[in-house]
């Protein structure tokens, strides 16, 4: 080549020179478990349908929480929403509204008819599940999927369990609740409603290969309370369960509710709804240790609802009851103290826990029955093998959450067992906790508040009292999550590399690193929000 | 207004590189598949340089605002070391080395020269970039740089300030910071490291030419860096943007921190980010989360002898006393973030 006076050399580019050597540290893109994720108890994957619903996708976030759970627009309305409780998003303002934005998207399925793609092909397996509450429904879903023929048999004449016959209307409105199990008919499950089952191994003489116990616990515990004749003590689950017939329980004008948790909320909230001018919880401890929800206690409270804590009911008359008071002791334990007061009262509902009815397995071998519960090992299996159990029988912890996560969890191993498989739990990937990402990058917004409805409409209808989002501000709430440890094409280390070493795939296909350029450097991890690359040291 | 536009509520907004909730044209121009990459793989700057980066940032930007058509005319320096030993290069784009001092000066010429051949009816309209580090910006090249504003040559010099003399092993330059140290202003002594009462801010400097257009930027906001390239070349005339560039090697920073540490020396009021205009200043970056300088100061080697067992409270106190004057001079108070 004939050069310029003074030039001996053709020019070159720096791509000769292989920078990658000088590296001592590799960076590597992962997948983190986001918070939310690892929280919920039906092992939704949140972060994932987040990301389809930021973009306004709504069908396809639909469909992708719908891998793991059936119920979102029940979900979106009772569940107790732990994910949000662990988001990272609260170190910066507050939580994302996830449960908002599940509701959200379940009330759009309803809206558009959207129903599950349709299931595997069929494996000739049938498997019995007894009882259409959560846990049942849930099972029976994932079983469905699966390629086996799930049949309900439900002992009730209609399907859902405690989310028809415990939790009030005001906060689950029924419409919703038939929407989403005619969803799951219509996918091939099979309900036989009016079925009892009274004895599991006979039932399962209909052809079934396996059973999922599901039957909730529904046995209410009582107290001793010494009553004259006259007076009227009531037990919570009946008084809610008769909300569902044809007249409503009589409860009188003032009623006394005896409990803690949940459902004692939920029965004064629904006699003060009935017309009682008062509605009054008795409890025997602080409000600190009530089981309640503090955000349920604060609903009851503007409802009008009043609360005795440290009080225990001594007897019941005919038109009032005896109360001791309690003190705590160094220990915490309430001790009677010997004072005692009078309330006026027309009816007394115990709402004291619940046990469940295990009398339909006693010609079952091998099973354990601990504390009124049974027990079951991490794949949801009795000591019977082939016969499973989940939800409120099986456990402490009794949400509707829960029981739609071991229906999941029992219908993964039931498809193992009948396969004559062990099943191999999914290695977890690490936390994605908040000090692995990088907060700068998010901007400022407070999360989104839903409706509420007006007092007196609370005070006096079974109108839902929650509202929902609206589609922009379930954008908006969508939008707000950072996709903590999972790319969101953000290009951050495409455009921070000093090294053009991070090769962008295009859109949906993420980034590659180039590391015959890629000096190590790690701005890319640091400069990552989500923290979805790691630093790994090179061997050599 | 600056580089954040103001949208609707989009996840990470514009603080991104990208944000595939945004369209394309939204995006920063290094989101871009099809960026110029000015700077290609396989240069030798040391790992985590932010030099190199604020380059590749602005010129890509520059190449993308002026339809590629632009030289580049670049001093002595880091820049022009790691990415030209002869004969190779770095540079995907029409690239001149002039000497140490005279960059602006040269920038001048090619301007003249592109000026004469056009009016002769040759060649389109090549805009001209010149760029150099701090030292051969803010003192060797002080003076042709002066007369290229006087004139306002239609030229935007970019200068990247590491604050130091950088390629030739870390000696003070006029833009190195008070209490710094250098290989020159060691850290000997009651006062070690730079004194306090010297050096010289360029770009207020560059304001007092009332040239058209002067701006300072940093490495951490790439969306007001690109904005103001962008602009820069909409303008004809002397135009100066003084960019942050932290030097992994000079300050004593891990190579992952370039870009954080760029962030701090914003959000602490020690470096302001604004734009003016012949002389007036029309916008500032506002701090978003203020921070004391400690937080800058602390993970930087350079200022370890503030540190040691006897913390240096009163210098400390002093360069936290400039960053005030900064934001009360320039108005970088956090303001709401809206959405
Ligand atoms: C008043 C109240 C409010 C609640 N509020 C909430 C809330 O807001 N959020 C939340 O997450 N959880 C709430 N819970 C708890 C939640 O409802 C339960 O944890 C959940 O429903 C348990 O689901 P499951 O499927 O195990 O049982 P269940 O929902 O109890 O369903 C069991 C089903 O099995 C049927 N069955 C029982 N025995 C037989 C048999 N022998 N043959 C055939 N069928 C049988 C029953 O009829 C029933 O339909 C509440 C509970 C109550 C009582
Ligand atoms: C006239 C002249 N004097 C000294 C040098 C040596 N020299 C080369 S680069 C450099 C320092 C450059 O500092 P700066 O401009 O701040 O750029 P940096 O390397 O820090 O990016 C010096 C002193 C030279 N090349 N020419
Ligand atoms: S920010 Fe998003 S991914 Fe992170 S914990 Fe919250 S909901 Fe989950
Ligand atoms: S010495 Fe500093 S400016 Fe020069 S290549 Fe290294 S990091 Fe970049
Ligand atoms: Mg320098």
């Amino acid at each position: 080549m004939d050069k310029p006076f003074a030039i001996t050399l053709n020019p070159g580019s720096s791509l000769a020179n292989r920078t990658g050597s000088w590296r001592t540290f590799r960076p590597e893109y992962v997948d983190r478990l986001p918070p939310c994720n690892a929280t919920c108890p039906a092992g939704e994957n949140i972060q994932g349908w987040l990301f389809h619903a930021e973009s306004g996708d709504y069908e396809t976030a639909w469909r992708s929480l719908t891998e793991n759970n059936p119920l979102p627009a029940i979900m979106g309305r009772v569940c107790y929403h732990p994910c949000e409780g662990a988001c990272n998003r609260q170190h910066i303002d507050s939580a994302v509204g996830i449960n908002s934005v599940e509701r959200f998207l379940g009330d759009e399925a309803i809206k558009h008819g959207w129903q599950f793609a349709p299931a595997a092909a069929a494996s000739g397996k049938r498997v019995l599940v007894i009882g259409s509450g959560p846990a049942g429904l849930s099972a029976a879903y994932h079983l469905t999927r699966r390629g086996h023929k799930a049949v309900i048999y439900e002992a009730a004449p209609l399907a859902g369990g405690m989310m028809r016959f415990g939790i009030p209307k005001y906060r689950l409105p029924r419409e919703v609740l038939d929407a989403e199990i005619q969803r799951l008919l219509d996918f091939g499950v099979e309900l036989q409603l009016r079925t009892k089952v009274t004895n599991v191994a006979e039932a399962m003489q209909d052809g079934f290969d396996a059973v999922f116990l599901g039957v909730g616990a529904h046995i209410a515990k009582r107290a001793y309370i010494p009553a004259g004749d006259a007076s009227k003590v009531l037990d919570a689950v009946a008084v809610l369960r008769g909300m569902e017939g044809e007249a409503a329980p009589m409860l009188g004008r003032k009623v006394v509710v005896y409990g803690g948790g949940n459902t004692a909320i939920d029965v004064a909230r629904t006699a003060k709804r009935l017309g009682a001018e008062e509605a009054i919880i008795v409890y025997r401890r602080t409000r600190e240790k009530m089981p309640a929800h503090d955000f349920e206690v604060e609903d009851a409270l503007q409802e009008g609802i009043s609360i005795k804590w440290l009080s225990t009911i001594k007897e019941a008359g005919e038109s009032d009851i005896m109360v001791e008071k309690m003190a705590l002791d160094d220990k915490g334990f309430p001790q009677p103290t010997g004072e005692f007061e009078r309330i006026e009262a027309d009816s007394v509902v115990l709402a004291l826990g619940q046990d469940t009815d295990l009398s339909l397995l006693e010609n079952v071998p091998g099973l354990v029955v601990k504390d009124g519960m049974i027990e079951v090992d991490g794949d949801m299996m009795t000591g019977q093998p082939g016969v499973f159990a989940g939800g409120d029988m099986a456990g402490n912890e009794r949400t509707v959450t829960v029981a739609v996560g071991h229906g999941k969890k029992a219908a993964r191993a039931i498809d193992a067992w009948l396969r004559g498989e062990q099943c191999a739990p999914a290695a977890k990937n690490e936390l994605a906790t908040f000090e692995r990402m990088n907060p700068w990058y998010y901007s400022d917004a407070p999360k989104t508040v839903r409706p509420v409805l007006d007092i007196i409409r609370r005070q006096s209808t079974f109108e839902e009292v929650l509202g929902g989002l609206d589609e922009g501000n379930a954008l908006f709430e969508a939008r707000r999550c950072m996709s903590c440890g999972n790319c969101f094409e953000c290009d951050n280390c495409y455009g921070v590399c000093p090294d053009n070493a991070v090769i962008k795939l295009g859109p949906g296909k993420g980034f590659e690193f180039n590391l015959d350029y890629c000096k190590g450097c790690g701005i890319c991890a640091t400069e990552c929000p989500c923290g979805a690359i790691r630093m790994v040291a090179e061997e050599n | 207004m600056n580089g954040l536009q103001t949208v609707k509520f989009y996840q990470t907004g514009t603080f991104t590189v990208g944000n595939r909730l945004l369209a394309p044209e939204e995006r920063s121009v290094q989101a871009n598949m099809q960026r110029t990459n000015s700077i290609n793989s396989g240069h030798r700057a040391c790992q985590g340089c932010g030099e190199a980066l604020g380059a590749r940032y602005a010129i890509d930007a520059a190449m993308n605002a002026t339809d590629r058509q632009l030289i580049a005319a670049n001093a002595t320096g880091c820049l022009e070391v790691f990415s030209t030993p002869y004969p190779e290069t770095s540079w995907q784009i029409p690239w001149i080395h002039s000497l140490f001092g005279n960059t602006a000066a040269v920038a001048t010429g090619i301007s003249a020269a592109i000026k004469v051949k056009r009016q002769k009816g040759q060649g389109g309209d090549v805009r001209v970039v010149a760029q150099g580090g701090d030292g051969g910006t803010t003192d060797i090249g002080f003076g042709c740089l002066s007369g290229m504003f006087e004139r306002n040559d239609d030229v935007l010099y970019i200068c990247y300030d590491n604050g130091g003399y950088m390629n030739t092993g870390v000696q003070r330059s006029s833009a190195t910071p008070p209490a710094a140290r250098t290989a020159t202003t060691m850290p000997l002594g009651p006062e070690p490291g730079n004194p306090f009462g010297q050096g010289k801010f360029v770009p207020a400097i560059a304001m007092a030419h009332e040239i058209p257009y002067v701006a300072t930027a940093t490495v951490a906001d790439l969306r007001d860096l690109e904005y103001k390239v962008a602009k820069a070349m909409g303008m004809r005339g002397a135009r100066y943007i003084h960019i942050l560039v932290p030097c992994p090697l000079g300050w004593g920073t891990a190579s992952h921190d370039t870009i954080r540490m760029a962030r701090l020396a914003k959000e602490t009021g020690i470096f302001p980010v604004f734009e003016a205009e012949h002389g007036e200043v029309k916008s500032v970056l506002a701090i978003r989360r203020p921070l004391p300088v400690e937080e800058y100061l602390r993970p930087q080697k350079r200022y370890a002898h503030l540190f040691g067992k006897n913390p240096a409270v009163e210098t400390i106190a002093h360069i936290q006393a400039l960053a005030d004057k900064n934001i009360r001079k320039y108005r970088l108070q956090a303001r709401q973030e809206g959405h």
